[in-house]
């Protein structure tokens, strides 16, 4: 039984999979930055920010469709900034009631929610495009050498390797009740919500007592390996030529857009 | 470590050990283990053998003297204690805890303080000597339990230990895994204690057997003879295979 539900890796031999993993952490940071300092209706930055990743899907050889279809898990949150509609001071666009509250909409606050919505579904798909050519213990590795703070890196690769453990050990204790939920003939089975409501809290207690549980036998793995509360790691990467030239060139478009936005 | 070449590998005098909630898990327990020894510690559930392996490389601390290479383990000897000592636990998915499988057998030889020229070198040799070179690269998420067992004793013989210390390593493997990690132990030309249920394994590859029961040896000898004693199998929960 394996949870792979989360690796978003998808092998292939581009030269965007064979890009260093560190151009590509740094210009996939780049450009969500750069998309969040873009001014509000950059229209045309924004289209050539999308056709930048229109770009970069193609040469991944992964579909050019493949960020665009996944990007929409990102509107739940972009819909956190719906209340710059309402807030924003500028002329009125339309007006109604709301339970008890009488809302406006100004030309203000809809030119900063698109360009919101805009920015975060850009900014997303670059993320999605990011860990789909890049096996994720080499992102770990690049935020290594992009000297992120260690305990966040160790952090990060924790929980990497245990989410997938966690979510067997879920998986198991769900069919263990599921086989155990039995009827016996013509009973009303399954009982009130709240005994059921106990039985989830009473698994999500034990699911927390067995990870407790395991990082203790985790941790004398580490100890009986030498480990002395200091985390030593390996990388040996090779930068090339090539990673130079797409890392420079990814960045003057990163530039140009900024030019386009701002003029 | 040339010059503490002693009679005996690992010497444990006299220990004792009770949990913190009472449970009384060690009592008095002596044994000696020479270099080259292959020794089976079998007995039944709750006979106090993890407790034991955990005792040998001092991440627990019982009552006793424990010589690991002619040297007395203390508080301050631990970080060599532990490169000497090859504790492979039994779940794998708890010994296994870097992502990729590189990273995991690097991280003993990373942790003494090796140059990386060396511990590069140590990692090949290591997945050579577990025949698994070629998962180098992998996720350790998408091993086998099989494979990961494998890989596994590879993150304690990067570290050149000179005892390798394996609890259950046959449980939950299919046969052909059970076959393959038989083979291995046979080959691997270094001391080892091997705590497990498998008593057609202990047959085959052990010439010596420790039986423990409620925190006691109770049995040292030949695995032959006590494979003969019926009597004491009897005893101790245990089955000729």
């Amino acid at each position: 039984m394996h949870a792979d539900a989360f690796d978003r890796y998808h092998h292939g031999h581009s030269p965007l999979h064979s890009l260093d993993p560190r151009v590509k952490v740094i210009v996939t940071i780049a450009f969500i930055l750069s998309n969040a300092l873009l001014p509000d209706g950059a229209w045309i930055a924004f289209l050539l920010a999308w056709l930048f990743i229109i770009f970069a899907t193609g040469v991944s050889g992964l579909g050019a469709g493949f960020t665009f279809k996944r990007s929409f898990i990102a509107f739940p949150f972009a819909l956190a900034a719906i209340t710059v509609l309402f807030s924003i001071p500028g002329n009125p666009v339309t007006s109604f009631h709301f339970l008890m509250w009488d809302l406006t909409i100004t030309d203000a606050g809809l030119l900063r929610f698109v360009s919101i919505v805009i920015r975060s579904w850009l900014s997303v798909q670059m993320a999605i495009l990011l860990v789909a050519v890049t096996e994720f213990p080499k992102v770990i590795h690049a935020l290594t050498h992009l000297r992120v703070p260690a305990i966040i890196t160790v952090i990060i690769s924790f929980l990497y390797r245990y989410l997938f453990v966690l979510t067997d050990e879920v998986m198991r204790m769900l069919r263990a009740r599921q086989s155990r939920s039995a009827a016996a003939e013509g009973v009303r089975s399954g009982g009130s919500v709240a005994w059921r409501a106990q039985t989830a809290g009473h698994m999500a207690g034990q699911l927390f007592l067995r990870s407790y549980e395991r990082s203790d036998r985790i941790y004398n793995a580490m100890l009986s390996r030498g480990y002395k509360g200091e985390l030593m790691t390996i990388h040996p990467h090779h930068f090339h030529r090539s990673d130079l030239v797409t890392g420079g060139l990814s960045i003057l478009a990163l530039v140009l857009m900024q030019i386009a936005g701002r003029s | 470590m040339a010059e503490i070449q002693n009679s005996s590998v690992v010497k444990v005098n006299d220990l004792h050990f009770s949990y913190p909630d009472g449970h009384v898990a060690l009592r008095s327990v002596s044994f000696n283990l020479c270099p080259g020894d292959k020794v089976a510690l079998v007995g039944p559930n709750g006979a106090g053998k993890s407790t034991l392996m955990l005792h040998l490389n001092g991440i627990l601390g019982g009552k006793g003297d424990i010589e690991v290479g002619g040297i007395r383990l203390t508080r301050d000897n631990l970080p060599v204690i532990r490169a000497m000592v090859g504790l492979v636990f039994q779940n794998p998915d708890d010994q296994l805890f870097s992502p990729t499988v590189f990273e995991d057998v690097a991280f003993g030889p990373l942790h003494m303080g090796l140059p990386e020229a060396e511990v590069i070198d140590r990692v090949g040799k290591a997945l050579e000597a577990v025949r698994m070179s070629a998962y180098r690269d992998r996720l350790s998420h998408h091993l086998s339990v099989g494979e990961k067992k494998r890989i596994a004793i590879a993150t304690v013989l990067s570290m050149d230990p000179k005892i390798l210390i394996l609890d259950e390593p046959s449980a939950g493997l299919d046969p052909r895994a059970r076959r393959t990690l038989i083979n291995l132990l046979r080959e691997l030309p270094i001391t080892m204690l091997i705590s497990t249920h498998d008593m057609a394994m202990v047959k085959e590859l052990f010439p010596r057997t420790i039986v423990m029961d409620d925190g006691r040896i109770v049995a040292d000898a030949k695995t032959r003879d006590i494979l003969e004693d019926e009597q004491l199998l009897k005893e101790h929960g245990l089955e000729k295979p």
